[in-house]
C-alpha cells in the first residue's frame, strides 16, 4: 500500500475506533471505563493524524470496500467535516474523562454509559464522514436512538419525560428526512451528494424533499419553534450526557442542514434563506429571554443552547451575498459553543453534585468554594457572550462584519442583542455565585478531573479567539462553500 | 522578534504572570503573595523606563499577531501610550502597597490580588493598543477583571452594584463593537494613525461616521461616565478603597478618557471630527457632565459618594480638553489625565484610611479630624486645593491650559464652565477641610483602631503622602522635561502638526 492509500483508509478510523470501543465495552463491561478513555483518545489521535494530509492534498475521498459511487458507500472529508470530526474529539474526550470520574459510585451506569456513548461518537463521526444521503439517514438515526437511550440512564420521571419526548422528536425528524431522500433518489436516480449536486433541478420534486429535510433536521437541531424538546431533555440528563448533547449532538443535524444548503439546495431557494435567518432571530431573542428568567442553572444552559443555535442560522440569509465569510463565521461560533457550552454544562454538574441542587439563587459563595469550577464557567460565558478574546467573539465578528458589509442591519442589531442579553443571564449565575446563600447546603466533594476537564474545556473556547488562522484555514480547505465564495468582501 | 517587540509583551505578562501565579496560591502564602505583587509593579515601571528611554531615542516598540485575514492585533508604545503606561504603572505600585496594608487579615486575598493585577494587565494594553479591535479586547477584559472586585465583598449590596455596572459597560461594549465593525467595513483598517484615518471617505459616508462616532463615544462615555451613563460608578463604591482608586484613578474611567482621546485624535482627527461637527455636542455633553457631578457631589453625606460625583465631574475634564479642537486645550486634556490620577487617588486613599483606622465613612463625622490624623488630611487637603485648582498644584496646571485653549478655539463659554466648576468644587471640598481642622474633635471616633504611635498603618499612610507630593511636584514642575505637562504637549504637537 503507498501512503495515499494508508492516509485514505485512515478516513474510516473516526468511525471504527469507537465503534470497535462501544463493542468491547458491551461485552466486557467490567472494564468499560478503560475501554471508553483508550478509545476515545485513540480517535483523537486518528483525527489529528488526518489534519496535515487534507492541509497537504486538500479533501479526500475514500470508496469502501473499492466500490465506489453511485453502488458502494463513499466516506468524503474537507476541511469542514475535519474541523467537525476535531471538535468532536476534543470535546468528546473532554466529557469521557469527566465521566469517567463522574459515574465511578455508579457501576450500573457506567456500564450503560460507555457503550451508548461511543455508539454516538461512531454515528457522529460517521455523520461528518458520509457522502450519500441515505448512508446519513442511518447516522442520524443511530445517533438519535444513541442520543435518548443516553438521555434516560439517569431514570427518574423527569429524565424518561424528558427522554421520551425526545425519542418522538427524533424519530419524526428522521423520517421526515428519509421521505426526501425518497423523493430525490426517485426524481434523480442517486443518493451521492457529489451526483445529485450535478443532476438537481429547481422543480416540485427537489423542493418537496428540500422541505422535508430541512424541516427533519431544523427539528432534530431544535431550531426556534422546534426547540421545545431541547431543553427538559438536556437539562434532565446526567452532566456529561448534557454536554454531549448540547455540545456535539444539534451540531450534527445542523451540520447537514450546511451540507445540504451550500451543494444541494441553496441555489434553487433563495427565499427560503431569510425564512431561516428570521427563525435564527426569534431563537436567540426567545432563547435568550427564556434563559434569563430560569431560576435553575441546567435550564437556564439549555436555553442558552436554544439561542445560540439560532446564531447558526443567522449564516443562511448571511451568505446570499458574503458568502465564505458568513459561514466560517457561524462555524466558528458552532466549534466554539460545543467547548464552552460543555463546559458550562460539566460545571452545573459540578455544582449539582458539590450542593446537591442547581437553584441559582442559593448557589452559596461557590465562588470561594468551587474557585476553578466558577472561573470556568466564567471563561465559557466570555465565550457565550461573545467578548474577545474568545471563539464565540471572532464568530460573531465574521457574522457582523458580513452583515454590516451590506448595510444590513437588522441582523447586526439581533447579533449584538444576543450578546447582551447573554451577558445578562451568564452574569446572573456569576453574580450569585459570590454571595451568601440564606439556606447554605450540605457541601459534597466534587473530584478534581470534573473541575480541571470543565476548565479546559472552556480555556480552549477562550483560547480558539487568539488561534484564529489555523482553524478558518482548515475550515477552507476544499472550500466547500465555494459556490457562493463570489462577492466575499476583504 | 526583535528585542524591541518583546518589551511591550513583557510589561504585559508583568502583571499577567504574577496574576495567575497568585490565583494558584494558598491563602496563608501572605509573604509569597506581597513579593510577587511587588515584584511585578516594580518590573512592570522598569520596563516602561525603558521605553521611555528607547522612544526618546528613537526606538519603536511594537509586536504584532494576525488575528484575522487582514487584522492584526498589534501593541505599540507611542507618545500618548507611554503617558497613560506611566500613569497606571506608577499608580498601581502605590496602589498595590496600599492594598497590602488595607486588606491586611481580610478574607479571599488570593482571588482579590489575583484580579487586581489582571485589571492593571488590560490598563496597560488598553494604554499600548495599536488599533481599535486590540482596543476593544483590552477594554473589555478590564470589564471582566474589575468585576470580581466591585463584588468582592459578597454582599447582596454588593452584587447588585456589580449588576448595574456591568449592565452600562457590557451594554456599552456592545455599541463599541458595532461601531468598530462598521468602521471597518467602511474603512479596512483600524489602525491608530495621527490625525486619523477617516477623513480620506467619500462625502457621502459622512452620516454613518457621525452614527459610527456616537457609538464608540457612547461605548467609552460608560467607562468615563459622562452624564447619562455615569450611574454606575457612585453604586460601584461599595468595592473596597484599593478598587474604588483603581476604578477611579488608575484603569476604568481612566480608560474611557483614553478611549475617547484616541476615538478623537487617531480615528476621526480632531479637524475632521469637528469638520462633522461631533465635537462641539462632545464638549457640551463634557461641559454638562462637570456641572451636574459637582452639584450632585455637594449633596453627598457619604464621603466616598461624594468623590464619586467629584470623578464624574473631574474626569470630563479630560474630554472637554479633546472636544475643544486647539492644540492648547488638548494640552490641558491631556495632562489632566496624569493631574487628575494623581489627584483622585489620593483622596481615596484618604478616604480609606478615615473609614479603616476610626469608622469614618461620612462628611458629617469629620469634624477635627485633622488632629488625629494630621499626615492623612495634609495629603488629603493638597488634593482637594488640587481639584479646586489652586495653584501651585497639578489641577492649577490643567484648567489653565483649558482656559487658555478654550479662548484660543474662540469658545468662550468654556470659561464660564471653568469658573463655575471650580467654585463647585470649593463648595463641596472647603467644607471638610474646615471641618478637619478648625472643627472640635468628638469624644469618641465610630470605630478606632489603635496604631501605637503613628496615627495609622505605615502601608496605609504612605501611598497618600506620595501621590499628593508627586501632584504637587507635577504642578510646581510642569516646565520640566520629562514632566506630564511637556509630554502631553509633545504629544498635542504630533496630532496637530500637518503632515
Amino acid at each position: 500500500m503507498d501512503t495515499a492509500v494508508l492516509v485514505q483508509s485512515g478516513l474510516t478510523a473516526p468511525i471504527l475506533l469507537p465503534l470497535i470501543g462501544a463493542l468491547l465495552a458491551f461485552v466486557m463491561r467490567r472494564w468499560a471505563t478503560p475501554i471508553g478513555l483508550l478509545s476515545v483518545v485513540a480517535l483523537l489521535g486518528s483525527v489529528i493524524l488526518q489534519v496535515p494530509s487534507l492541509f497537504a492534498d486538500g479533501p479526500q475521498r475514500l470508496a469502501v470496500g473499492g466500490w465506489g459511487a453511485p453502488l458502494g458507500v463513499d466516506l468524503y472529508a474537507d476541511g469542514l467535516s475535519v474541523a467537525m470530526l476535531l471538535m468532536t474529539a476534543v470535546v468528546g474526550l473532554g466529557i469521557s474523562l469527566y465521566a469517567a470520574a463522574y459515574f465511578r459510585d455508579t457501576p450500573a451506569r457506567t456500564q450503560a454509559f460507555w457503550p451508548l456513548w461511543l455508539l454516538l461518537l461512531t454515528a457522529l463521526n460517521a455523520l461528518f464522514l458520509s457522502a450519500d444521503i441515505f448512508n446519513l439517514y442511518v447516522t442520524l438515526e443511530i445517533l438519535g436512538l444513541s442520543a435518548v437511550a443516553l438521555t434516560a440512564i439517569v431514570g427518574g420521571a423527569d429524565a424518561l419525560v424528558g427522554a421520551m419526548r425526545y425519542l418522538l422528536v427524533s424519530l419524526l425528524g428522521s423520517l421526515a428526512y428519509l421521505l426526501g431522500v425518497a423523493l430525490l433518489y426517485h426524481a434523480y436516480g442517486t443518493v451521492d451528494i457529489a451526483l445529485l449536486a450535478e443532476r438537481i433541478a429547481a422543480e416540485p420534486a427537489t423542493w418537496a424533499a428540500m422541505g422535508l429535510m430541512s424541516a427533519g433536521l431544523m427539528l432534530k437541531t431544535a431550531l426556534f419553534p422546534l426547540h421545545f424538546w431541547l431543553p427538559p431533555a438536556h437539562a434532565s440528563a446526567a452532566a456529561p450526557v448534557s454536554a454531549a448533547l448540547s455540545a456535539l449532538v444539534v451540531k450534527g443535524s445542523f451540520y447537514l442542514l450546511v451540507r445540504f444548503w451550500v451543494e444541494l439546495f441553496g441555489e434553487i431557494a433563495g427565499g427560503v434563506a431569510t425564512l431561516l435567518g428570521l427563525l435564527g432571530a426569534a431563537a436567540v431573542l426567545w432563547g435568550s429571554i427564556q434563559a434569563l428568567i430560569q431560576t435553575r442553572l441546567k435550564l437556564l444552559i439549555a436555553y442558552s443552547t436554544v439561542a445560540q443555535i439560532g446564531y447558526l442560522f443567522l449564516a443562511f440569509p448571511l451568505a446570499v451575498g458574503t458568502g465564505i465569510m458568513a459561514w466560517s463565521g457561524v462555524l466558528y461560533l458552532a466549534l466554539s459553543h460545543a467547548l464552552a457550552k460543555a463546559a458550562m454544562f460539566l460545571v452545573a454538574g459540578n455544582l449539582l453534585r458539590f450542593g446537591g441542587h442547581d437553584r441559582i439563587a442559593d448557589l452559596d459563595r461557590v465562588v470561594q468554594r468551587l474557585p476553578l469550577s466558577m472561573a470556568a464557567f466564567a471563561l465559557a460565558g466570555v465565550s457565550i457572550v461573545g467578548l474577545p478574546p474568545s471563539g464565540g467573539f471572532i464568530g460573531k465578528w465574521l457574522l457582523l462584519q458580513s452583515a454590516l458589509t451590506e448595510g444590513r442591519w437588522g441582523w447586526a442589531i439581533v447579533i449584538v442583542l444576543g450578546g447582551v442579553m447573554a451577558a445578562a443571564y451568564v452574569f446572573k449565575v456569576v453574580g450569585h455565585a459570590f454571595t451568601e446563600s440564606e439556606n447554605p447546603h450540605q457541601a459534597q466533594p466534587v473530584p478534581a478531573t470534573m473541575e480541571w476537564v470543565a476548565f479546559a474545556l472552556a480555556a480552549a473556547a477562550v483560547l480558539m479567539g487568539l488561534i484564529v488562522s489555523q482553524p478558518l484555514g482548515l475550515l477552507e480547505i476544499g472550500n466547500p462553500f465555494g459556490i457562493q465564495t463570489e462577492g466575499a468582501a476583504p | 522578534m526583535t528585542l524591541e517587540a518583546w518589551v511591550p509583551l513583557l510589561v504585559l505578562c508583568s502583571s499577567l504572570v504574577p496574576g495567575l501565579l497568585i490565583f494558584g496560591l494558598d491563602e496563608s502564602r501572605i509573604r509569597l503573595r506581597t513579593t510577587l505583587n511587588l515584584a511585578g509593579a516594580v518590573t512592570k515601571l522598569a520596563l516602561v523606563a525603558v521605553m521611555i528611554w528607547g522612544v526618546a531615542h528613537g526606538h519603536t516598540f511594537e509586536v504584532r499577531l494576525t488575528f484575522l485575514p487582514g487584522l492584526d492585533l498589534a501593541l505599540r508604545a507611542g507618545p500618548l501610550a507611554l503617558l497613560f503606561l506611566v500613569l497606571s504603572s506608577l499608580l498601581w505600585l502605590v496602589t498595590t502597597i496600599y492594598a497590602i496594608g488595607y486588606l491586611e487579615g481580610s478574607p479571599h486575598r488570593s482571588r482579590f490580588f489575583g484580579f487586581f493585577s489582571l485589571c492593571v494587565t488590560a490598563t496597560v494594553g488598553v494604554a499600548m493598543a495599536a488599533d481599535m479591535l486590540t482596543f476593544l479586547l483590552f477594554y473589555e477584559m478590564l470589564t471582566l477583571a474589575t468585576y470580581p472586585l466591585v463584588v468582592h465583598r459578597g454582599t447582596e449590596v454588593a452584587r447588585r452594584a456589580g449588576q448595574v455596572y456591568l449592565a452600562y459597560t457590557i451594554g456599552g461594549g456592545a455599541l463599541m463593537l458595532l461601531g468598530i465593525v462598521w468602521l471597518y467595513t467602511l474603512t479596512g483598517t483600524l489602525e491608530f494613525t495621527p490625525r486619523g484615518f477617516v477623513s480620506e471617505l467619500d462625502p457621502s459616508h459622512h452620516p454613518a461616521l457621525i452614527l459610527i462616532f456616537i457609538f464608540l463615544i457612547t461605548g467609552l462615555g460608560v467607562k468615563a461616565a459622562l452624564i447619562p451613563l455615569h450611574a454606575w460608578l457612585p453604586m460601584a463604591m461599595v468595592a473596597p478603597a484599593p478598587v474604588s482608586a483603581l476604578l477611579h484613578a488608575v484603569a476604568v474611567v481612566k480608560a474611557g478618557a483614553f478611549g475617547i482621546v484616541r476615538v478623537v485624535y487617531e480615528v476621526f482627527g480632531v479637524e475632521f471630527a469637528a469638520l462633522l461637527g461631533v465635537t462641539l455636542p462632545l464638549a457640551i455633553l463634557a461641559a454638562a457632565t462637570i456641572i451636574y457631578g459637582s452639584l450632585r457631589a455637594i449633596y453627598q453625606d457619604d464621603l466616598k459618594r461624594r468623590l464619586a460625583f467629584s470623578t464624574v465631574s473631574q474626569v470630563s475634564y479630560i474630554v472637554l480638553g479633546v472636544a475643544i479642537a486647539s492644540p492648547i486645550a488638548t494640552v490641558g486634556g491631556l495632562v489632566h489625565l496624569v493631574h487628575q490620577g494623581l489627584m483622585k487617588i489620593t483622596l481615596f486613599f484618604c478616604a480609606g484610611n478615615l473609614a479603616e483606622t476610626l469608622g469614618i465613612h461620612k462628611v458629617s463625622e469629620m469634624n477635627g479630624v485633622g488632629r488625629r490624623m494630621p499626615w492623612t488630611m495634609v495629603a488629603f487637603t493638597i488634593a482637594a486645593f488640587g481639584m479646586i485648582g489652586a495653584p501651585p498644584v497639578a489641577g492649577f496646571i490643567t484648567k489653565w491650559y483649558l482656559g487658555l485653549g478654550a479662548l484660543d478655539a474662540g469658545q468662550h463659554w468654556v470659561l464660564v464652565v471653568l469658573a463655575a466648576s471650580s467654585l463647585l468644587n470649593a463648595a463641596y471640598f472647603l467644607p471638610i477641610l474646615h471641618a478637619a481642622w478648625f472643627r472640635e474633635p468628638p469624644a469618641t471616633w465610630p470605630e478606632e483602631r489603635e496604631f501605637g504611635r503613628r496615627e495609622t498603618a505605615r502601608a496605609l499612610l504612605w501611598p497618600p503622602l506620595i501621590t499628593a507630593l508627586a501632584a504637587v511636584l507635577a504642578g510646581l514642575f510642569a516646565a520640566m522635561p520629562f514632566s506630564p505637562l511637556e509630554w502631553a504637549r509633545f504629544i498635542a504637537e504630533q496630532e496637530f502638526r500637518r503632515p
